[in-house]
């Protein structure tokens, strides 16, 4: 039987999970296990710790990330919330999603940084809903059908967040 | 052979023993070694009490070489053979490099792949060769000063060097005889040496601006471990260019026409002056004789130096700013801001870094020693010595890697500011009916375009068995460690017959190069690859039974007594053919004792990470 990242950070499956409890464990789990404990160690040795270490960063950036760690949640219960096909959000998220689009490239256009800084901030707050919903959604009332409507939403959140910053990058350049 | 029976690194120590090891900062104007002497951090000097050794190197007709100070004296007279700042030509071709204000006659050498390489009187010398010579004075320093032969050494790279930099480096190191324990980030060391100095606790930037390379990381502290939150830089801007800039207003100002090689390399000397005094007064003077008679007198200004060189200062926002982002931190959640390199000794760099962070830099380090010493307090903790601070180093790769698509767009396949050791997969399908290759093009950068980024390595995968177009099942596995360097595995999975490959990418020299430069700087003229591949094969050996003995004495609690028999007969046997001259025995017998300990080294670990993993068995694990 294999762990999932929940497990191997000592964490009960669940949206709302401790946040510094992951980081501690995380740090414990890499103190014993990271590669640079093994220099002088078997082979053996080695090849297990950097299986190990690879493993646990890989989980930790996962259950780090709110939209990640509810993606994955989601897939522990049998629901992918990844797919090409299935692209059905609900016509009001589209709308928002085509306006934000359109203030970027407008802000692209004219340069205008600030535009940018203030579209970021709005991103985070409208992810923060997202976050609370999920917390209900997942932890409270278990469903996972409405999970996963709000984990894509958070997952176009977190597009768009770097679309910004690439857009922020082009500008400073 | 007596030359085989001279004890190789690593061999002799016993495990109680102190393990003599060093860290090694190779900078682009000066390098330094240091290493840990009961407890303290501390910087080797050599017979003249000098710390920095300037990475400066002279070729002599008869192929002696001159490095330091000496060569630093015959660089105005002899500039063509007198190589400076090689670091900023590691792992670059020529289309890399802007030759224009070098006095070096560079050549494009194509081997597995074109790397640059400078004509000397003494032959074509490579940027690997030219810092091997340096590495190899340090060496030599550290053992005489030390008493002993080397386990290993830590050795800095900018974090912003990418994989072909990183390689070129190792390489380096491995042709100056010095068995690398890990590449480590300049900016990671730094603040290793200043965070257990200051016993400091939170979110803290290192701003590395050294000879040719800047650097920008952002760290968490937290009881010993540092976490590299996020990197960037430029591994083509440090304060040679602001020497630069002063020598093309000296050309401007003076109306001088293009200048041959030992009036570049006056003149760059002068500017340079020029910049360091300027740190603590208001003008400078700048005054030489030129190899045409011409006399060159001038005064700069404090105030006309910062508007020479504004744009590079500025040139360091941009990384800085990506980085914080990449963070997602505000600047009031940084808890201090430390300056590493020389050319943060200008004013207007701690200025700007001061207006920007909104806080007075952190300056109480010799900003041209904290690297090192940083380094040799890791290679101290790697070489296996026990100390009182419990050290881990988390970082990342600082620039995503990925593959090349349709259309010559590049996928990214990890990403910047991943934490390593990092492992990732993506699967790709043949495109024509029948395809039984497929060629793989790997790269590395942030541009979406191929042709934007670097290309590190291009392979075929041969053997697909031939199927309708979009069946097959390609896997190609980037796996990144903890030195930040890369390796590429890829196969194909839908069919039972399994083409795997291992590919790690090479651009500083191939294994015959290797051989050939050590083969020439061997006296002993039979040394040949054969020898070098049997002292190899028994460092190896030697290795594996001193790991694996030293588990046996504190963990044997884990084994049944067949298990460990077993394991004791394996290293018997080992320990007898090392003896023999037969390296590919001694290659099985190393593979056979490595397998019959499998088991072992997943218990043990099993023990140390204990309640974290709620006693379950790591075989169960899987990647």
């Amino acid at each position: 039987m294999t762990q999932n990242y929940f497990e191997l950070f000592g964490l009960e499956a669940m949206f709302g999970i401790d946040q510094t409890l992951l980081e501690v464990n995380y740090r414990h789990i890499q103190s014993e296990s990271h590669p640079d404990r093994f220099v002088t160690g078997t082979p053996a040795e080695k090849l297990k710790s950097m299986q190990l270490a690879t493993l646990a960063n890989e989980a930790y950036q996962t259950l780090k990330s709110p939209a990640n760690r509810a993606a994955y949640f989601l897939t522990l219960k049998g629901i992918t919330t990844i797919t090409e096909t299935n692209t059905a959000m609900p016509s009001d998220f589209l709308m928002q999603q085509m306006e934000w689009r359109e203030a970027i490239e407008d802000a692209k256009f004219a340069k205008n940084m600030s535009a940018l800084d203030d579209l970021l901030t709005e991103i985070k707050q409208e992810a923060k809903t997202l976050n609370a919903e999920l917390i209900s959604a997942i932890d409270t009332q278990k469903d996972y059908g409405a999970a996963t409507k709000s984990t894509r939403k958070l997952i176009f959140m977190d597009k768009l967040t770097i679309d910004i910053n690439k857009v922020i990058e082009l500008i400073e350049n | 052979m007596a030359l085989l029976q001279i004890s190789e690194p690593g061999m002799s120590a016993t495990p109680h023993q102190h393990r003599l090891a060093v860290g090694i900062d190779l900078g682009t104007t000066n390098s330094l070694v240091a290493t840990v002497r009961s407890g303290l951090s501390g910087v080797l000097i050599d017979t003249h009490g000098y710390a920095l050794l300037p990475s400066v190197v002279h070729y002599n007709a008869d192929n002696s070489v001159e490095v330091g100070y000496e060569a630093q004296k015959k660089q105005n007279n002899d500039p063509h053979n007198t190589i400076v700042s090689a670091k900023r030509f590691m792992g670059r071709s020529l289309k890399d490099i802007d030759t224009s204000l070098l006095p070096y006659k560079f050549i494009d050498a194509v081997s597995s792949v074109s790397i640059v390489q400078i004509e000397t009187r003494a032959g074509a010398k490579s940027p690997v060769e030219v810092s091997a010579e340096i590495l190899k004075v340090l060496k030599a320093r550290a053992e005489s000063s030390l008493g002993g032969e080397l386990v290993g050494a830590v050795i800095t790279v900018p974090a912003y060097f990418d994989d072909a930099q990183r390689q070129a480096t190792k390489d380096a190191a491995r042709l100056a005889g010095l068995n690398v324990l890990r590449l480590l980030n300049e900016p990671t060391a730094a603040a290793v040496a200043y965070g257990l100095d200051n016993a400091s606790q939170g979110t803290y930037v290192i701003y590395d601006l050294g000879g040719g390379t800047f650097d920008i990381s952002i760290l968490k502290l937290n009881r010993g471990v540092f976490e590299v939150l996020a990197t960037n830089g430029d591994s083509a801007l440090g304060g040679d260019d602001f020497d630069q800039r002063i020598f093309c207003w000296i050309l401007e100002t003076c109306k001088l026409s293009p200048r041959n090689a030992q009036d570049t390399r006056l003149l760059l000397s002068k500017a340079r002056e020029a910049k360091e005094w300027l740190t603590e007064h208001a003008e400078a003077n700048i005054s030489c004789l030129l190899s045409d008679g011409e006399f060159v007198n001038l005064t700069l200004f404090y105030e006309h130096f910062i508007e020479l060189t504004n744009n590079l200062v500025q040139k360091t926002l941009s990384p800085m700013r990506k980085a914080m982002r990449d963070t997602g931190l505000n600047i009031e959640d940084i808890n201090g801001v430390v300056m590493v390199g020389g050319a943060t000794r200008m004013p207007q760099i701690r200025k700007t870094v001061a207006d920007f962070f909104k806080q007075t830099p952190l300056t109480n380090l010799d900003p041209d020693k904290v690297v090192a010493l940083g380094a040799a307090i890791q290679a101290n903790t790697l070489a296996g010595n026990k100390s009182d601070t419990d050290l881990l180093l988390l970082d990342v790769i600082p620039l995503s890697l990925g593959l090349e698509t349709f259309g010559g767009l590049a996928e990214k396949v990890i990403h910047r500011n991943s934490t390593l050791p990092v492992a990732r997969a993506q699967e790709f399908t043949t495109y024509k009916d029948g395809q039984t290759a497929m060629s793989i093009h790997v790269v590395q950068g942030e541009r979406e375009l191929v042709s934007d980024c670097r290309s590190l390595a291009r392979f075929e995968l041969r053997g697909i068995p031939p199927m309708v177009a979009g069946a097959a099942r390609i896997r190609v596995t980037f796996t990144v460690d903890a030195d930040g360097l890369l390796s590429v595995s890829a196969c194909e999975t839908s069919s039972n017959k399994e083409a795997n490959i291992i590919v790690k990418p090479s651009y500083g020299l191939s294994e015959d190069e290797i051989t050939n430069m050590l083969k020439a700087s061997f006296t002993s003229a039979e040394q040949d690859k054969v020898a070098r591949m049997l002292v190899e094969a028994r460092v190896d050996a030697g290795a594996i039974v001193e790991a694996v003995s030293a588990a046996l004495k504190v963990d044997s609690a884990l084994l049944t007594a067949e298990e460990k028999h077993l394991i004791e007969v394996e290293i018997n046997t080992l320990k007898n053919i090392a003896l023999t001259e037969n390296t590919d025995a001694i290659h099985q017998a190393i593979e056979v004792l490595n397998h019959a300990t499998e088991t072992f080294a997943a218990r043990r670990m099993d023990v140390s990470i204990g309640e974290a993993f709620n006693g379950k068995n790591l075989d169960t694990i899987n990647l």
